[in-house]
């Protein structure tokens, strides 16, 4: 099977895939679909986020009844990491960004809620907490990512309970909104970001205008610090200082190159490599990220010790045939952002290359866009946006030359398009 | 417009063909999605419009307008120009053939 798919990749490279001939390429050599009602495979998608459930979602729209397709996610439910800071800001609340299953139950998608505790590769076999077995032909693992807490000294088990990084959303993203409600006016806000890469490169920056929105209003005699570790804002930076400077004149103290190695929770104070020491009333810590744990249980993280590397014409993982990583848990490829658009852009690259295998086709390369919506208050809106194609020469996926760009400045209408991107995005993950 | 057309004839012939251009084109316009609805089919038409049920024409007309600046936009005009004419006449033929919602 493996040796197929490889020589298959061949062909395809040889053809000239990547181009638009591709597309022509395929269309003279391969045979017609063929229409069957014999199962074709079972897949395992692990993970439910923004990659898991639309890989789980365009297996079935794609691959009909003749794919297996079973969905596990410890969560009941889906939170969504985008637009979540608008809950910190005050105008969403957790249940605008919660989406049930059922809409893929109805499509026939297997979905279990419960946790993995080991994945063996080699026997093709994923074992659930409370389930038992389930075998696997193909496995997809979207894990999201996890933090390496043990990067920030005094950031233990006891300290996580009052300093949230909130970087997934949920119960974290409740609390702390709390916090912020609590502070006294005149309190300091303080937001720590790792070094890039990380969960979406825009959305520190975006937190910061939602808590600042927020302050505006209810407490305008608050500050927030930044501190950056990396040497500048990472994403939409002219946009973000723009609105800093003029939005929230006064309010926010940015300061880049500030790595936060350590933290004090007592008297909520974060502490840079260089000794300087930032004391807060709401303290929020975003630590180094990696991919999510299984996916290292699984003997899936091979770059750096921290990210998946995948072969991105299937995103099948270089560590492990037959398992293919996706979303915010792979080494990226260049200039493509951990974001939840690219990781739903992910889940149908791997669906599209897992039906063309399963039915004895080439996989193609996928095109894949990214659009990133940042909320600089509760209506206006600032994007970036890429266009992404395989290379085959590279053998990866590189940014398309002149496509992509930011906004001109912030904007309501982008506002009304942000929020029809994520009912539309939603409901493409979802059904 | 003469190469458009072409490529236009090209992917016409390919469909009718029944090759795997018919999944490859599915599989393009699912990038689409995202913003647009799963097949263009938009989950909130008052903010972002469906794709689905477009004329080939119109879509591509409208694609060529963002991609020269001759219809503002504040982000098609972006994501218009990393897709070759190939692939918007794919699109075209794709989304003209799926239902309105």
């Amino acid at each position: 099977m493996d040796r197929f798919n490889s020589s298959r990749r061949r062909v395809v490279q040889a053809l000239g895939a990547g181009s638009a001939l591709g597309v022509l390429g395929a269309c003279a050599t391969q045979p017609a679909p063929m229409v069957s009602t014999k199962t074709l495979g079972r897949v395992l998608v692990v993970g439910a986020g923004y990659g898991g459930a639309t890989a789980a979602r365009y297996l079935k729209h794609w691959g009909g009844a003749a794919i297996e397709v079973v969905l596990i996610d410890r969560s009941p439910e889906f939170v969504s990491c985008p637009l979540s800071n608008l809950v910190l800001g005050g105008s969403r609340t957790i249940a605008d960004q919660t989406v049930g299953y059922q809409g893929l139950r109805a499509l026939g998608v297997t979905v279990i809620v419960d946790e993995v505790d080991a994945i063996d590769t080699s026997k093709k076999r994923v074992s659930l907490k409370k389930s038992g077995d389930q075998s696997y032909d193909r496995l997809v693992v979207s894990p999201g990512i996890d933090f390496n807490f043990g990067a920030v000294q005094g950031l233990d088990a006891e300290a996580q309970k009052t300093i949230l990084h909130a970087w997934k959303a949920g119960q974290q993203t409740v609390d702390l909104r709390r916090q912020l409600e609590s502070m006294p006016d005149g309190g300091v806000y303080v937001l720590s970001i790792p070094l890039a890469p990380y969960r979406c490169p825009p959305g520190p920056y975006e937190r910061v205008c939602q808590v600042a929105h927020y302050f505006k209003a209810h407490k305008p005699r608050s500050k927030i610090i930044v501190l950056d570790a990396n040497q500048g804002i990472t994403s939409k930076g002219p946009l973000f200082t723009k609105v800093w400077n003029e939005q929230y004149k006064g309010m926010i103290d940015y300061q880049p190159t500030r790595n936060v190695v350590e933290v004090d929770a007592r008297s909520r104070t974060a502490i840079t490599e260089f000794g300087d020491r930032f004391r807060a009333d709401v303290l929020n810590v975003l630590p180094p990220q990696m991919a999510g744990a299984i996916a290292n249980k699984a003997g899936l993280v091979n770059a750096n010790n921290r990210w998946c590397q995948v072969d991105w014409m299937t995103l099948e993982s270089t560590a492990a045939t037959n398992v293919h990583v996706l979303g915010d848990a792979t080494l990226s490829a260049p200039a493509m952002p951990k974001s939840g658009h690219m990781a739903n852009q992910h889940g149908k690259a791997v669906a599209a290359a897992i039906v063309e295998i399963m039915n004895g086709r080439a996989p193609q390369p996928a095109m894949m866009t990214n659009t990133c919506y940042s909320f600089v208050d509760d209506r206006n809106v600032i994007h970036v946006a890429s266009v992404h194609h395989y290379d085959a020469e590279k053998k990866t996926i590189v940014a398309v030359p002149g496509a992509g760009g930011v906004s001109a400045a912030p904007n309501t209408l982008e506002g009304t398009y942000a929020n029809a991107w994520a009912k539309n995005i939603w409901k493409d993950m979802f059904a | 417009m003469k190469i458009r057309l072409a490529a236009l004839a090209a992917s016409v012939l390919c469909l009718a063909a029944g090759g795997a251009s018919a999944q490859d084109a599915r599989y393009l316009a699912s990038v689409c999605a995202n913003c647009h609805g799963t097949d263009g089919h938009s989950a909130d038409s008052q903010g972002i419009p469906g794709l689905a049920g477009l004329a080939a024409p119109y879509f591509i007309e409208q694609m060529n307008a963002f991609r020269t600046g001759a219809r503002q936009a504040t982000v098609m005009h972006q994501l218009s120009k990393g897709f070759t004419d190939q692939q918007i006449s794919l699109l075209a033929d794709y989304f003209s053939k799926q239902k309105k919602n």
